[in-house]
């Protein structure tokens, strides 16, 4: 019997790769250690080694193939001894190996494969409302990731404005940890792009510094988790100084990372700090969802003289949005978005939530329920006014978060409706929260933890008393 | 950035000793300044070191005063017998283009810098001519002007904070240093050793200045740290150290002197131990029961820094009724400090919300 090679992943978070490059021809010899092949995603090249021994049988996905899903079937090898069979046995074709397992895990509104689907929606919500800066007839799009438009962001500005750099761990030479950075050091040179110890409190702090000096970083924290080690700087250095100062001394700083739970890396890896930031007076706090966000409203980030907490997502990263191609694409900071229409249910929700809301609100559609889905993108200063005026419209509202319930924007969010949107209200406030859990690694179990959108459409129907 | 390469090269010899590692000038800057501790001053020179630490000392006495009859709340930490570190180093900077940071015992580097002793005292009180606009208070006290950037509340947050500033100075390559103090109870912070390994790597222009006042809050410096002569800190990320007497303003100068210029070459971070005593409590609130009064008194009596300037001026011929009318003098500009602080008002309510953020979302 032979020995399956399989598509590896490099990251607990992907779910497709290109197989870039066989290294070794059928028929060669293989010893554990060899390097058979090289696999590509968005984010890194890996090399793919050989752990047995054998000869190279049968390659059955060719070099340059893309979307091949992580698990499939990619070569036989024939072990010690045995015949090479005539041909391969009735394997199935890769790309239908991995499509039942791409669409499972798309109903899931999860994963980066997954997100192929749920992002068609927004577009179309996008071509209906308006968006700011109201764009001109006839602007055409590019399709972007998330982790695209952010590094064009970052780079536009750096190209814009000398003060601006970028400092964290693995930015430069190893382009992020996510691949966000990517290139920016071979543009903008280690001056300005500028790797760091793993030494999180210091480097805030160095960072925080600068600021006061008259630059303007972007401190890049691999995740917001990290970053409790450095939070000090952020509230206490960061946010309060211009405050003390009594407006002298500004700190125009952006502290950037993906925030919130990624895939299978359990409780110290996953979690949402929006709320916690979001509590701050002097901090500005950003939580985007698609790419033309990100990329406006990071831009507008480091043009604000103010410090920022802008929280990214790692499972975004990977999907891909329009962008609008427009010179200097600057989002106004402070302003939520209506991205899909509706007159019965308003779900507030951020960040990866909203594909959430949106993959809901197509389920309640079906149903007979047409449902508004609000992105806040800002957190800090929240955008009170459109959660308010869309209450008055629908008079049933539900918020959606990727975050634990307790002290959540979502409880902001419901005393908000209760103090200033009472009479508007035809049934209570609702949040859709993850489970008041630290986030647990066993697959079943982080998929009962996180907040999903049969969940968030069980609630719209709840405030809209339909069962 | 000037960087050093990644990897300090090793010695050829594994067994050689440290003092023979040629690359690491460890003992370079203290073997300088034992060649010659003190500063010659002019007479010009000493007659201003006296007349601001004189202040300083006069300004914290009037402050303890105002605290005592509850015109300022809150924490004060006075500068009381530390005035020779702040005036040392301070009036060796090029004010043109350097940087200092500093903790929450700020009053003395505010007033170091020619920061006019009426909004500061005023701070202090919390009124709306305060330097802060009274939103800050003791602790929290800055100005961009003079590139004082604080005044920070949190024990070695300002060390990491410098490092920045240093940074900024590289980055803008304007020449400038950044003078970063802390206590003897910040230097157990671990981010101050986060920031040691990174000023040394990208060898930032900065001196770290630990203003060793022999107590953290009430816990003797014996009993807080495992190495208590804090200049060998360096010594693990190749930050050479220099110990001085933080009681003698010219000793102060002098390590100064050193110091700078090896920062000013493009040779990367300092650590400078000055060792000084507090006399009065932590802050107001701080009985100080953990130490004698003769311990204090040995202090005042035989260490005073202002004491000890005094007589060297004398011994170059000025007299007492020369120092005393410069006391006079001090003693009039910070009693008119005083009132100017105790008569201003407070800000008015419109002031809460002002300064939160810069702009207007």
């Amino acid at each position: 019997m032979g020995i399956e090679l399989k598509m590896p992943a490099l990251s607990p978070t992907m779910e497709q790769g290109t197989l870039a490059k066989w290294l070794k021809a059928e028929g060669d010899r293989i010893e554990p250690g060899d390097i058979i092949a090289e696999i590509e995603t968005d984010k890194a090249t890996m090399e793919f080694e050989a752990i047995d021994e054998g000869v190279l049988e049968k390659i059955l996905v060719p070099a340059g193939t893309e979307d091949v899903a992580v698990g499939a079937v990619i070569a036989l090898i024939a072990g010690e001894g045995e015949e090479p069979a005539s041909a391969p046995a009735a394997e199935p074709a890769p790309a239908a190996a991995a499509e039942p397992e791409v669409a499972a895990r798309g109903e899931e509104g999860k994963g980066e494969a997954g997100s192929a689907k749920p992002a068609a929606e927004p577009l179309n919500a996008k071509a209906s409302t308006p968006r700011d800066p109201a764009l001109s007839e006839g602007t055409t799009f590019t399709s972007t990731t998330v982790r695209e438009a952010l590094r064009d962001a970052m780079a536009e500005e750096m190209r814009a404005d000398a003060r601006v750099f970028v400092m964290g761990e693995e930015v430069a030479e190893y382009q992020g940890a996510y691949k966000v950075t990517q290139g920016l050091l071979a543009e903008f040179g280690p001056k300005r792009v500028i790797d760091t110890p793993i030494t999180e409190y210091g480097f805030a702090g160095i960072g925080t510094g600068a600021a006061m000096g008259g630059l303007r970083p972007i401190v890049e924290f691999m995740t917001f988790n990290f970053a409790m080690q450095a939070i000090d700087h952020i509230i206490n250095s960061a946010a309060k100084t211009n405050y003390m100062s009594g407006g002298q001394m500004r700190c125009p700083i952006v502290f950037r990372g993906p925030n919130g739970a990624a895939s299978r890396v359990a409780a110290q890896h996953s979690q949402n700090y929006g709320p916690w930031y979001a509590s701050v007076p002097g901090l500005i706090v950003i939580a985007p969802y698609d790419a033309a966000d990100a990329k406006g409203l990071m831009k507008a980030a480091i043009r604000s003289e103010d410090p920022v907490v802008f929280l990214e997502n790692e499972l975004v990263y990977g999907r891909s949005f329009d962008v609008p191609d427009v010179e200097d694409y600057v989002l106004p900071i402070g302003k939520a978005r209506i991205v899909r229409e509706g007159k019965d249910v308003t779900i507030v929700s951020y960040s990866i939530g909203v594909g959430l809301a949106l993959d809901a609100a197509a389920k309640l559609a079906d149903e007979g329920i047409d449902a508004e889905v609000i992105d806040l993108r800002t957190l800090r200063p929240l955008d009170k006014q459109t959660v308010l005026e869309s209450l008055a419209k629908t008079n049933r509202l539900i918020v959606a978060e990727e975050g634990w319930p307790t002290c959540s924007i979502a409880s902001e969010i419901i005393a908000i409706c209760m103090e200033e949107g009472f009479d508007h209200l035809d049934a209570p406030v609702l949040r859709v929260c993850n489970e008041d859990v630290p986030l647990p690694y066993a697959a079943n179990l982080e998929k009962l933890a996180l907040v999903d959108a049969a969940r968030i459409a069980e609630a719209a129907r709840k405030v809209c008393y339909v069962k | 950035m000037a960087r050093k390469p990644a990897k300090a090269p090793e010695p050829a010899n594994p067994t050689v000793a440290a003092s023979d590692d040629t690359d690491f000038l460890l003992h370079s800057l203290q073997d300088a300044f034992a060649a010659n501790k003190r500063y010659a001053a002019s007479e010009a020179e000493m007659l201003e070191f006296y007349r601001q630490m004189l202040l300083i000392r006069r300004f914290e006495e009037k402050a303890g005063q105002l605290y005592g009859l509850g015109l300022i709340g809150g924490f004060c930490h006075l500068y009381i017998g530390q005035e020779a570190v702040a005036i040392g180093l301070q009036s060796a900077l090029d004010n043109d283009r350097d940087s200092v940071i500093t903790g929450y015992r700020d009053h003395g580097h505010m007033l170091a810098y020619g920061i006019d002793p009426k909004v500061i005292m005023a701070e202090l009180t919390g009124r709306e001519a305060g330097i802060s606009k009274g939103k800050g208070g003791s602790m929290h006290m800055f100005s961009t002007e003079h590139k004082f950037y604080g005044g920070h509340g949190i024990v070695g947050a300002q060390v990491a904070l410098g490092g920045g500033l240093a940074l900024a100075h590289q980055y803008n390559e304007d020449g400038g240093l950044c003078l970063a103090y802390f206590g003897d109870g910040a230097a157990n912070q671990g981010q101050v050793y986060e920031t040691f390994n990174m000023a040394a790597l990208w060898n930032l222009p900065i001196v770290f200045v630990v203003e060793d006042n022999q107590y953290a809050m009430g816990t003797a410096t014996k009993r807080s740290s495992a190495e208590t002569r804090f200049y060998r800190r360096g010594t693990a990320f190749r930050i050479p150290g220099m110990e001085v007497n933080g009681m003698d303003v010219l000793e102060v100068r002098a390590a100064a002197e050193v110091a700078f210029a090896h920062v000013r070459a493009g040779k990367g971070p300092v650590l400078m131990e000055c060792n000084t005593y507090r006399y009065r409590g932590h802050s107001m609130s701080d009985p100080a029961k953990y130490r004698t009064r003769e311990e204090v008194q040995e202090q005042r009596d035989h260490h005073d820094p202002i004491e000890g300037l005094k007589k060297t001026l004398i011994e170059a011929g000025k007299t007492e009724d020369e120092l005393k009318a410069i006391d006079k003098a001090i003693r009039a500009q910070v009693a008119e400090a005083a009132d100017f602080a105790e008569t201003s008002p407070e800000p008015g309510p419109g002031e809460l919300y002002t300064d939160v953020l810069v702009e207007e979302y």
